[in-house]
């Protein structure tokens, strides 16, 4: 279609996750390594279910939609396995930098690596969720000769846009979860993993799927947002800019709430 | 969506992101990052076919293009811009619908839908002479139009035949006799878009419901409302301006591959570039689409792809980094170094009586000689269906030879009788001139001096009232001697008329001889006594002469209703019938030529039931039983339906090879030899391997089941090659010998999908409007450039006058649409893929306007050009 379309829905999808990136992590060197650790293991996860796939497909000798669900359940399992598995990796990692460091403290708290952790996980998965489509959004055509919505390319845009955040807030309440034990919480980010998935099944039907995920978003994220420990007192706080010293990681926190809801 | 355990992307982690071991800068990292990440998304583009690309695109699959001819002069056919033009489509079915197209509609440029009965001279003219056309789409008119259709010249062949002002000047240039009143000549005009023939109804179908559905304005006067229905067509011709320009730049590659000292200098040049080539020609054809139509000229050329040129070449020295780079470059590079490739095949003969083909014939010896065409053309490539311009003639030919071999006495004639079926005839008679050029040159066991007779057949299937007029030289025919040979042939076709049904006149002395290649011989040796047999006695009776139409259809080839394929095989049809009274005449007449008692003759009768199964095979079916079992088990998949006989440029055709194999069996006889005897005749005793020829056939099906009867055959049917002299003697711009050579190309394509609209239309990949620019700049600008007399040293003007301007051109263009997209992908491939040339003819000739510079930008960097602009691309085009 075009180089306006896609270049707005490049941004549009990658735009928040972008945003985020250069104000609260670029700055910092170890965030940097974990938002890598982050996307490594995502790609392990993306891998582990390809290979299901292929193997999958091979053995069943077919490639139907109605292998396409359970595929993309065990996508999703594998993707919060591979979350846990960073979760302990960047645990151990933790441990290790607080005895390095002189005053016995880790230098970047648990909270911050699981917002990272939680940021890079969405940033990858958003580029390659996106990637196709964006190729294919520079034309010369676009979406709709066999009737399909020409909405195709902005809904996929936003769809991204949705799970990026999404992958953040699992990462910070997931980490969360894991830190105090409570399957409840691990339970409800599998969950609604597993159930915004299942909405993208409604795919045409935009209201359908777009709607209900981005409600999901909004909910997951004030949901994130107080098991960082914030509150809306916070945000009075921080907009009458009195800082309180400890404040910076529910200042990112707050950060992440998005508007667009 | 989260879950996506599609397919693997390729290209990530291509740029590993500085994951910021030092504090400082780290907004710089982050924003590397961020474009690495771009660039690893981006990079993913080409992956083509995914379910996105489903979404958007419909390919239509049952096109034919037309495509760009280069003779010593002039370039003919049709242009699309490198990543092809795109245009919203406009159906036209009446000529009043065209206003839209030119002038009403709002959104051009279109992409015209023109019905096949308003494919006229005069309608693509003004598409030609319009900005707002950016191709067009051909749906064939069924049933052909009655008023007759003919693209090929009033005159075909003008000035490669026999009259010319030295000879007969009266009859120069069909002047008083146009032989094909209805010629527009269309195929011989250059038209820079891209025109396509639908072969697929569903297809048309399919475009017309898209343009219904999306482009018809919601009230009369009103502008159609995006998204509008759009059409892409893809045929970017390699060459321009000439044969004397293509050649000399393929030949200026080579020479340099040859002297490495001039391109580099080391011994490990050698290997390196034999690396290089390799590498490239790997990537080439994992990248093209469809690398058989890349190089249908044998990959030979493509051997001189890749590094070879200087350029390349020098970069590997410079720095060996850059080899990798290079060779990439090469395997996306859209310009191979061979352009364009000779149009050549080879030309089937075979002798009534053995003839030893290394020795020479005796130059006291007579022969007969019966020759025709196997040949035709149309506006569309490798679309050629020829019924009456060379296929009736040819079945004839064929069904005589079998005849005269069939007849008692025919091994102990006094003189032996030559059958040549003579390729490339459509285009200027290159079958023909080689044959007399061997002759003359003795690479052939005949000279032109053992040529006693010579019979033609022309275009003999539309006859009337079973007349078939006897055509010859008037010129020749002053000379006395020459006139009573004339006449004695006349006689005995004269004598073998009334045992075949068939009346023969002659059309009077005062008009000259038809476009044959009887011409040609007559060329090479004055005073040659010969005939040509043809159902008109002015012009042709072919209305639809070298046209998409000439088809069975336009012969009267009518079966009955409910017939299987197989029993259409046998079938005998009027038209068989009519042919094979042809035959009969053909090969009595032949007979009592080559001596045969008058009383002999009137035994000879030619089989209607192989006339009407060579004309089955030749114009419907290829693939069926008889076909099957005459050719090689290698053989199978030049067999198919609706064959065409197009001369093409990779050899020999299927055309020719049908052929040989057909003539071997009508003429031929089985051997008794096994397989590895047949295929090795030399080895065995007593097969006189340099009189006959063997071929190990795969036979008829045994019974009912599958497997076939292999059997061997020999007979005399041989090959010569086919290939313009002009070609051989390296004399591109000769005006004596055709030059024509079909460009190359990389791919062809064309499909349907819906755009956005304008105001989204800043494509970095181009698309509408794109071809305009380009292709005239190849067009016009070259073919000025390439004219000889143009200074500089050879290598600037071979390499300047297509890129530089070409590009330069269309960046200098005013009004030019796309004029500002400096990035664009296309102008990037044009000045990297011929970044090779020598920049002054370009600069020179665009006089340092600025936006010229731009343009050539890829020329006038000469060697680095090549380098840069593709990394440019590569990597860098979107940091």
């Amino acid at each position: 279609m075009g180089a306006a379309v896609l270049l707005g829905c490049a941004a549009i999808a990658l735009g928040p996750a972008a945003a985020l990136l250069l104000l609260t992590v670029a700055a910092e060197p170890l965030l940097l390594v974990v938002l890598v650790a982050g996307a490594f293991f995502w790609l392990l996860s993306l891998l582990a279910a390809s290979l299901l796939w292929s193997v999958w497909v091979r053995l069943s000798g077919r490639e139907d939609a109605a292998l396409l669900p359970l595929g993309a359940a065990a996508a999703v399992l594998l993707q919060e396995l591979c979350r846990f598995a960073c979760f302990k990796v960047l645990k151990k990692a933790d441990e290790g930098l607080a005895t390095l460091s002189e005053d016995g403290r880790s230098p970047i708290s648990l909270r911050r690596m699981a917002y990272v952790s939680g940021l890079s996980f969405g940033i990858i998965s958003g580029v390659f969720s996106i990637t196709n489509i964006l190729a294919d959004s520079a034309g010369p055509g676009t979406v709709g000769i066999h009737g399909d919505s020409q909405y195709y390319f902005i809904t996929s845009a936003f769809l991204t846009m949705a799970l990026v955040l999404l992958h953040t807030f699992w990462g910070i309440i997931f980490f969360d979860a894991c830190e105090r034990r409570r399957a409840g919480g691990l339970g409800l980010v599998v969950g609604s993993h597993l159930l915004t998935s299942g909405l993208t099944f409604l795919n045409p039907w935009y209201e359908a799927s777009l709607g209900p995920i981005f409600i999901l978003t909004l909910c997951t994220g004030l949901w994130a947002f107080s098991t960082a420990g914030g509150s809306f007192r916070n945000v009075l706080k921080c907009l009458s800019c009195k800082q309180e010293p400890e404040g910076q990681a529910m200042l990112y926190s707050a950060l992440q709430v998005p508007p667009e809801g | 969506m989260a879950a996506g355990p599609g397919r693997g992307c390729p290209g990530t982690g291509r740029d590993s992101p500085g994951t910021g071991r030092d504090s400082l800068g780290m907004l710089r990292n982050s924003l590397r990052m961020l474009r690495a990440l771009l660039v690893a998304a981006l990079a993913a583009a080409p992956a083509g076919g995914n379910s996105v690309h489903r979404k958007i695109y419909i390919p239509l699959n049952h096109t034919a293009p037309c495509v760009r001819l280069l003779n010593a002069t002039h370039q003919i056919g049709c242009q699309s811009s490198l990543s092809g033009d795109t245009g919203v489509i406009h159906v036209v079915e009446r000529e009043q619908d065209l206003e839209w197209a030119l002038a009403e509609g709002p959104h051009p440029p279109y992409m015209i839908l023109l019905d096949g009965s308003l494919f006229s001279r005069e309608i693509l003219m003004r598409l030609k002479g319009s900005s707002r056309i950016s191709g067009l789409a051909v749906a064939a008119a069924s049933p052909a139009p009655a008023q007759g259709f003919s693209p090929g010249l009033k005159c075909p062949n003008d000035g490669f035949g026999l009259y010319s002002d030295a000879y007969g000047p009266q009859f120069a240039h069909c002047n008083g006799s146009e032989w094909n009143p209805d010629g527009s000549g269309l195929s011989y005009e250059d038209f820079p878009f891209p025109i396509f023939l639908l072969q697929d109804a569903n297809e048309t179908q399919l475009i017309k419901e898209c343009f219904r559905a999306h482009n018809l304005p919601p009230a009369p006067g009103a502008a159609p409302q995006f998204p509008l229905c759009a059409l892409q067509l893809l045929a970017h011709m390699h060459a321009a301006a000439s044969t004397v320009t293509c050649m000399r730049r393929s030949s200026l590659q080579s020479a340099f591959s040859i002297n490495p000292g001039q391109c580099c200098t080391g011994a490990a040049l050698g290997g390196l570039q034999w690396g290089c080539t390799g590498a490239a020609l790997g990537l080439q054809s994992t990248f093209s689409i469809n690398p058989g139509q890349c190089c249908t000229g044998g990959c030979t050329g493509g051997l001189q792809w890749g590094c070879i040129s200087p350029g390349q070449c020098c970069m590997g020295l410079h720095g060996g980094l850059q080899w990798g780079r290079s060779s990439l470059q090469s395997a996306f590079s859209i310009n191979p170094e061979i352009v364009c490739d000779p149009l050549l095949d080879y030309n089937v003969w075979s002798s009534l009586q053995p003839i030893n083909a290394s020795a020479r014939l005796p130059p006291e010896q007579r022969l007969v000689l019966a020759a025709t065409r196997v040949d035709s053309h149309s506006f569309f490539w490798n679309v050629a269906p020829g019924a009456e311009a060379a296929v009736g003639s040819f079945v004839v030919l064929l069904a005589a030879a079998q005849a005269l071999q069939a007849a008692p006495g025919s091994q102990r004639l006094p003189r032996n009788v030559l059958f040549v079926f003579f390729q490339g005839e459509s285009f200027d008679y290159i079958g023909s001139s080689r044959l007399a050029f061997d002759m003359e040159h003795d690479k052939f066991p005949l000279r032109l001096e053992n040529i006693g007779a010579f019979l033609e057949l022309g275009q003999v299937a539309l006859r009337n009232d079973s007349v078939l007029w006897m055509h010859t030289d008037p010129i020749s025919r002053r000379n006395e001697s020459v006139e009573s040979q004339v006449q004695s042939l006349l006689s005995a076709l004269r004598a073998a008329g009334p045992g075949a049904g068939l009346s023969l006149r002659e059309p009077g002395q005062s008009q000259p001889l038809p476009p044959s290649a009887l011409q040609r011989f007559l060329r090479a040796r004055r005073g040659l006594p010969g005939v040509l047999l043809a159902d008109h006695r002015g012009a042709f009776r072919n209305r639809y002469f070298q046209s998409i139409y000439d088809t069975a259809e336009s012969l009267g080839l009518r079966y009955p209703e409910g017939l299987s394929p197989e029993q259409r095989l046998e079938f005998v049809t009027d038209t068989a019938q009519a042919l094979a009274q042809v035959a009969t005449l053909v090969a009595r007449a032949l007979f009592s030529l080559a001596g045969g008692a008058a009383g002999a003759a009137e035994s000879i009768r030619a089989d209607p039931k192989t006339v009407t199964r060579l004309l089955y095979g030749f114009l419907l079916n290829s693939n069926n039983s008889w076909f099957q079992s005459v050719i090689k088990p290698d053989q199978r998949g030049i067999l198919g339906p609706f064959p065409q006989h197009y001369v093409a440029v990779s050899s020999p055709t299927n055309t020719t090879q049908l052929l040989q194999a057909v003539l071997g069996n009508l003429t031929g006889a089985s051997a008794n030899l096994s397989r590895e005897q047949c295929q090795e005749p030399g080895k065995t005793p007593g097969t006189l391997p340099e009189l006959y020829e063997y071929w190990w056939v795969q036979g008829p099906l045994d019974g009912n089941s599958s497997s076939r009867i292999p059997g061997c055959v020999r007979s005399g049917v041989r090959l010569s090659p086919a290939l313009s002299p002009a070609f051989e003697l390296r004399r591109w711009d000769s005006r004596e010998f055709s030059t024509w050579t079909e460009s190359r190309w990389k791919d062809v394509r064309a499909r349907l999908f819906l755009v956005a609209s304008r105001e989204l239309e800043v494509t970095p990949g181009g698309t509408r409007g794109q071809g305009w620019g380009h292709g005239d700049g190849d067009t016009g600008m070259g073919w000025r450039r390439g004219q000889p007399g143009d200074t500089g040293t050879s290598r600037g003007q071979g390499h300047g006058d297509q890129t530089g301007t070409g590009t330069g051109w269309k960046q200098g263009q005013p009004g030019d649409r796309d004029g500002t997209q400096g990035w664009d992908r296309d102008r990037m491939e044009t000045g990297t893929a011929r970044g090779h040339g020598d920049g002054t003819g370009t600069a020179r000739g665009q006089g340092g306007d600025r936006q010229g510079d731009t343009g050539t930008q890829g020329s006038d960097r000469d060697i680095q050009g090549t380098g840069t602009a593709r990394d440019t691309e590569g990597t860098q085009g979107w940091g």
